[in-house]
């Protein structure tokens, strides 16, 4: 009744290929950012914003940068991690040699160093599939963490090992570093993810996005049709790095403040894949429902014994989180296979023909 | 010229001058092959069976030891507490198959991938929950397994060999022509290779695919229970030996996945290719080499052979 695209009549080819073609998606997007830009910052406390919402963007990013790849392409990857590394590291480099320029812009670029990284290790994606892949990207990620921790010049030869984030401001109001607050965080945080999101919502509608889509349902036939394969391939690994690239450098900048190798390792790829599938393979919408529920649901998992003041010890908690959450994505493996994005369409077709199903 | 010197000639230098050294570590990496080998195997058993890409191999090696040194330490004699384990193992199998693979049944490669991904924190938390998450010594006396290390003089110095690496090797060989021999020789076997060939001529010449898999998924358990017996016995049985596990990946690409002898034949290059380059050519990187060598060569040896060395020739129709 409420969701029924009855009586919106198209007039022209652009507006039956708007992002949103229905009233009702666009007054639903506006109502979302108008909570996620307004709203929450005004009754978001630092809980919220920083231990929920920037993690939470940033692990949408992430996923909808593997979704890109292994979702609309069809090519698994497992560096997720590894190249979220070199975006945070090219980050950290670029802002020391030119401490002075706009730390967004550099936040940015570094996704560009992540993307040729990228684009390296797909080389072997043009004669090798499946599995097998997966395997081959595993060498990026342990290659590449093993420089993370080996090469001293890309921490700035700092004493711990780790990535100190360095004070940087915008427009006079501090970004990084201790002294930014988490609301200016999130809001970049948050402006980045959205405008990040919407190139790739056109990427995926457009050219490039029917190429993969083309190439992973069946590479020979899509070679046959005059696609370069290597070409294909090589840009999708380049433009899923780009976006793990931000993601990673907007992970130890905006989120952490400061990290370790072993933030980006092999756990990481997991657990990036992990929203990918559960949210739903080749859905934009499903990164975001995919990295709410795992990184969410943990921290719910945590806090349900102590909001019922049940005596278990932290350790025990930890574990049957543990055991829950792999029941829980077996569970829903078995109910929904096509992930939580499917929900979503089911769910919006029940609105279409509600009240009166047929 | 100092790099391609170093490179190029001075290992094979050092290699030449004392052979005691390159013995040891031929050895080494000989030993840290045969383990790979194992995991592989484990793998591979699942994979030729049911297609599905266990990536819970690890933690049921981790599982299984873990079972096996608890049982123990709660006053359970060792070979009953083996034999436990073993039907621990078998219950885990049917487990998997009723309520994880059966509802499955079909879906992409994917999605069965990732439901094995929910068995390993299913695995990982119950373990734990169960057993501790602390360190644990295997019960290697217990079980008569030998310790302690036999010297060679010799070779210009001396290469020592622990026995128990040497029991491991001998214990995965017997493993290995035990399955070989089941394979080829039994009725199930038999079973078991059809259903590797084509799921569904197995099914219409009456093989129940059910039971194929309860039966490869306790293979592997009984695998996974061996390997962590003798990894547990070099070291000690820990969740940390769940990332060693990933070092079976390059190992299967580099045999292919559905090759048995693949396993092995990968698992040997990849320990001696590792342990031989981070003791020669690591130095000069700084070391820590070993961590990505062997998804390196695997790599290499995949650009010009996409299907592993031993696996089945990738064939494509449109």
């Amino acid at each position: 009744m409420l969701y029924r695209e009855v009586g919106q009549y198209k007039t022209n080819y652009a507006a039956d290929m708007a992002v949103f073609p229905i009233l009702q998606d666009r007054i639903g997007i506006a109502v979302i950012l108008l909570v996620a830009f307004v709203v929450l910052p005004l009754i978001g406390n630092d809980f919220l914003l920083n231990t929920v919402m920037i993690p939470f963007l940033i692990f949408s990013l992430a996923a909808i940068g593997l979704n890109l790849l292994t979702g609309y392409a069809g090519l698994l990857s497992l560096g997720t991690g590894a190249f979220m590394g070199v975006g945070a590291y090219a980050c950290l480099k670029l802002t020391t040699f030119f401490p002075q320029v706009n730390i967004v812009i550099w936040i940015i670029a570094s996704g560009l160093f992540s993307a040729a990284v990228g684009a390296l290790f797909g080389l072997p994606s043009l004669r090798i599939k499946g599995f097998y892949l997966a395997v081959a990207t595993l060498a990026a990620q342990f290659f590449l963490e093993w420089c993370f921790i080996r090469v001293p010049w890309l921490y700035n030869h700092s004493v711990s090992g780790a990535i100190e984030v360095p004070l940087r401001k915008l427009a006079g109001v501090p970004v990084t570093g201790p002294t930014a607050t988490s609301l200016t965080r999130y809001l970049v945080v948050l402006s980045i993810v959205v405008v990040m999101t919407w190139v790739a919502s056109n990427l995926v509608r457009g050219r490039i996005g029917r190429m993969w889509m083309s190439v992973r349902d069946m590479d020979l036939a899509a070679e046959l049709v005059g696609i370069r394969l290597l070409r294909t391939k090589l840009l999708a690994f380049a433009v899923s790095s780009f976006y793990c690239g931000v993601a990673g450098a907007m992970m130890v900048f905006l989120w952490y403040g400061g990290a370790e190798a072993d933030v980006f390792a092999i756990d990481q790829s997991f657990l990036v894949l992990f929203m990918v599938i559960i949210g739903g393979l080749g859905t934009l919408i499903g990164s975001f429902f995919g990295a709410a529920l795992i990184y969410i649901l943990p921290i719910a998992l945590r806090m349900i014994p102590a909001a019922f003041g049940l005596p278990i010890r932290p350790a025990v908690a930890e574990q049957l989180t543990f055991v829950i959450v792999g029941v829980l994505i077996i569970v829903f493996l078995i109910l929904e296979p096509n992930g939580l994005a499917r929900l979503w369409q089911i769910g919006k077709q029940k609105l279409r023909v509600w009240p009166f199903p047929y | 010229m100092d790099l391609p010197y170093k490179i190029f000639v001075d290992p094979f230098v050092q290699m030449g001058t004392s052979p005691d050294l390159l013995v040891q570590t031929l050895w080494d990496g000989l030993v840290a092959g045969v383990l790979y080998s194992l995991i592989a195997l484990g793998f591979v058993l699942i994979f030729k069976a049911s297609g599905v890409f266990n990536f819970a191999q690890g933690i049921m090696v981790v599982f299984a030891a873990l079972t096996l040194v608890g049982l123990h330490q709660h006053g359970v004699p060792a070979f009953l507490a083996l034999g436990l384990t073993v039907v621990v193992m078998f219950v885990l199998a049917v487990g998997v198959e009723r309520l994880m693979l059966r509802p499955l049944v079909n879906q992409s490669e994917i999605i069965l991938f990732m439901a094995t991904f929910g068995l390993t924190y299913l695995l990982i938390g119950l373990g734990q929950l169960v057993f501790g998450g602390d360190p644990k010594v295997m019960i290697a006396k217990e079980l008569y397994l030998p310790h302690g290390a036999i010297e060679f003089k010799g070779l210009g110095g001396f290469v020592s060999l622990q026995k128990i690496d040497i029991a491991a090797a001998v214990i995965a060989s017997i493993m290995v022509a035990v399955l070989a021999i089941f394979f080829q020789r039994t009725r199930i076997g038999r079973a078991l290779r059809a259903v590797a060939d084509s799921h569904q001529a197995a099914l219409s010449v009456g093989i129940s695919l059910e039971q194929i898999w309860v039966i490869v998924w306790f293979a592997a358990g009984v695998v996974a229970l061996t390997t962590g017996i003798m990894w547990g016995a070099r070291s000690e049985v820990s969740f940390s030996l769940q990332i060693i596990a990933l070092k079976a990946l390059p190992v299967l690409i580099l045999g292919g996945f559905t090759s048995i002898p693949g396993a092995i034949v990968g698992g040997l290059i990849i320990g001696i290719g590792e342990k031989l380059g981070e003791f020669y050519w690591g130095p000069l990187l700084g070391g820590g080499i070993e961590s990505w060598l062997a998804y390196v060569i695997a790599l290499g040896f995949l650009i010009f052979r996409p299907q592993g060395l031993f696996g089945e020739k990738i064939i494509e129709r449109i």
